[in-house]
């Protein structure tokens, strides 16, 4: 779960990460009462997860109630790339002599944490690494050991950065650690992490991405989870427990196992058509299941043909073939349907759904077959 | 022969008495896997249809002997239970719990690596390990694999894997091992271990590997196959479609800032003489071919 840039600073402030006065604001009204609890000059931020805000307009400084007016107007409502502000963050506007760069996450290959840090910061960082890939100083932590405040200077010298930023930065190192590894983090970053004119180290922004299957000991991510922004087949596939990711094709997909569902996607691609989502309904396929799947699948409006890729395991094929009469009785499916049955007692499956099939419910020995035919029936029908 | 586990192997299951644990252990058992003894905390001394259970892992060990682990926990108990089969010197312990937080698997390889460098975690959030005939630890249905060989299997992902074995048994072709490595960012073993043990098997002659996106695994293992393999390998890679940024299920399954595609992963093993197929069929259709020639 990615979090606002908001939510993040007010994580990171959980962990004592010192971040600049400023408020969250959904009016005009309350951008103003922010400003003035933050006092002036304020820089007013569009809280949207994606980049290049910057750019689009969506962060403006302000000297006086009267700008913070005009530019909370402007922004709230504003659409980046697709995303529509509906909150801003006002804070008061720091005074930069320096701007780094700072983040924790975790090497997969290494299988240890990684720690970012560079003296280039408030510029996407990405582009550093490639053009001055010394400038940033990579540091592995075993997890086991942990980040100590020595360490953390080490860091900071070896990152160049400046020498009265070394004890202040060194701080913030760990405790953005901490908010890594406390917090259950998957990714903690600070972009830029600045140095003001009389000394102090500060987080001017914060993106913090926070790792799902930890919710269960951070009661307090239930606020964030209200926030995420989902598309409304999203919303739907959530409330009823399913894996769903919307895309934008015209064959709908349900399939068992996450790597079975990738692999549907990619077939559908390879005979020449679009999928509509990725949905995973995981190792059971009972009828409750089926019929929730479709009924997700039946809200986009996009699907003309729908491809059901099951392979048994442990899952019996009879009891996969039930689910899906089940849910044909429950749910009024619009698209043709196409079933790919294969695994533990497939063939017993598919004698179940026999009886059903018609133009309107096919049925296809293989994983290839079966895309080929949901392909032709979503192009067929445009 | 076969890696990892085979006939000698002797299972213990931590959260036996548990409902997936019960269920799939005792399937375990079915197929002919020698599930010695139970681990619950607090209900030593129980039995479930004949099989004994222990208090704890070491009282389980000293008893019978077991010399691997099957954990079948909830995702919060999973990270203790894995280092206390650890700490009794059990060689290798298969965990198929699904959502523990990165920073537990993290935190739990690393200490195994430095404290308990005799014990090989397979896993979390993985199907688990069978060698057709022998020894089947985790959820794997026993029947859809062909005992035998001459292929070995190793696989990021469960349906994947189910189908590439099933596949082959439709072809006539045999298995020693197939090992589920799962879909996690930390996960205990990794293809390049498992390559390496296919490798130095004698009855392994060819290898199926079935990735994934995200991360660099696949990359990692293609270094491996370049420098270490002589046996002819068939790789499918999952994901050509997904888009970035987005997690395709497995929390390890996302293409991020560019990287782990899985168009880089293919192009890097096809660059290490593996044959890549575009979909499990072909993957299934060239192992055939190859198992023809060998």
């Amino acid at each position: 779960m990615d979090l606002f840039e908001y939510q993040g600073k007010q994580y990171f402030a959980r962990f004592g990460i010192p971040v600049s006065p400023g408020g969250v604001a959904d009016t005009v009204d309350e951008a103003v009462a922010e400003a003035d609890k933050a006092g002036y000059p304020v820089v007013v931020k569009a809280q949207v997860q994606v980049g290049g805000r910057g750019k689009a307009g969506g962060i403006k400084l302000a000297a006086s109630a009267e700008e913070v007016r005009v530019h909370a107007g402007n922004i709230l409502g504003m659409d980046i790339k697709g995303h529509v502000v509906k909150r801003v963050w006002v804070e008061h506007a720091s005074d930069i002599s320096a701007e780094y760069y700072a983040s924790f996450t975790l090497d997969r290959s290494a299988k240890k944490y990684l720690s970012m840090v560079s003296a280039r910061g408030g510029v996407d960082i990405e582009q550093v690494a490639e053009e001055e890939p010394d400038a940033i100083v990579r540091t592995w932590i075993d997890p086991v050991d942990g980040l100590s405040l020595e360490h953390a200077r080490e860091i900071a010298v070896a990152a160049k950065l400046d020498a009265e930023a070394l004890d202040g930065a060194a701080d913030i190192l760990v405790k953005l650690y901490r908010c890594y590894v406390e917090g259950d983090c998957d990714l903690a970053e600070i972009n830029p992490l600045i140095l003001t004119p009389d000394g102090r180290v500060h987080a001017l922004d914060a993106k913090v991405s926070l790792d799902d299957n930890a919710a269960f000991r951070h009661p307090e991510w239930e606020e964030y989870a209200a926030t995420v922004e989902l598309d409304d087949r999203e919303r739907l596939a959530r409330e009823k427990g399913l894996q769903y990711i919307g895309l934008d094709g015209s064959v709908g997909i349900i399939a068992n196992g996450a790597g079975l569902a990738m692999s549907t996607l990619d077939v559908v691609n390879q005979v020449g058509g679009r999928a509509a989502n990725f949905l995973d309904i995981g190792g059971g396929a009972s009828a409750d299941v089926m019929a929730a799947a479709l009924e997700v699948i039946n809200s986009d409006e996009n699907v003309r043909a729908i491809l059901v890729n099951i392979f048994g395991g442990i899952t019996k094929g009879t009891e996969v073939a039930n689910g899906i009469v089940e849910a044909l009785n429950r749910v009024d499916v619009k698209a043709p349907i196409v079933i790919r049955l294969d695994g533990t007692l497939a063939e017993e499956g598919r004698k179940i759904i026999a009886p059903l099939l018609s133009d309107r419910l096919i049925s296809q020995p293989t994983m290839l077959d079966a895309a080929r035919t949901a392909v032709a029936l979503a192009q067929g029908s445009k | 022969m076969a890696i990892f586990v085979d006939d000698t192997t002797k299972v213990i299951v931590q959260g036996l008495t548990g409902g997936q644990g019960r269920f799939h252990g005792l399937r375990n058992r079915d197929y002919g896997t020698k599930v010695v003894a139970g681990v619950t905390p607090g209900k030593g001394g129980q039995d479930v249809e004949g099989i004994p259970v222990f208090d704890s892992v070491a009282d389980a060990v000293s008893a019978t002997g077991a010399n691997a682990s099957f954990i079948s926990v909830p995702p919060k108990a999973a990270p203790a239970a894995i280092l206390e089969a650890a700490a009794s010197d059990i060689p290798f312990v298969v965990c198929i719990t699904e959502g523990i937080p990165a920073h537990d698997e993290a935190r739990v390889f690393n200490t195994l690596l430095r404290d308990h460098p005799g014990t090989r975690l397979l896993g979390p959030n993985c199907p688990g390990i069978i060698s057709p005939g022998k020894c089947n630890i985790g959820i794997t249905a026993g029947e859809i694999a062909k005992p035998g060989g001459p292929v070995g299997i190793v696989s990021r992902s469960g349906t994947l894997t189910y189908q590439a074995l099933y596949e082959l048994k439709q072809k006539g072709i045999g298995v020693t091992t197939c090992v589920g490595i799962g879909g996690d960012p930390v996960p205990g073993t990794s293809f390049i271990d498992c390559l390496r043990e296919f490798q130095a098997d004698p009855a392994t002659r060819a290898v199926m590997m079935i990735g994934e996106i995200g991360g660099s695994a696949e990359e990692e293992a293609a270094e491996l196959i370049a420098a270490e393999m002589d046996k002819p390998v068939v790789a499918y890679i999952a994901g050509v479609t997904a888009p970035a940024g987005k997690k395709m299920g497995h929390a390890g399954a996302i293409v991020s800032g560019g990287k782990g595609t899985a168009q880089g992963k293919m192009d890097a093993l096809a660059a290490a003489g593996v044959t890549v197929a575009q979909n499990p069929t072909e993957a299934g259709d060239r192992m055939a071919e190859l198992v023809a020639r060998l």
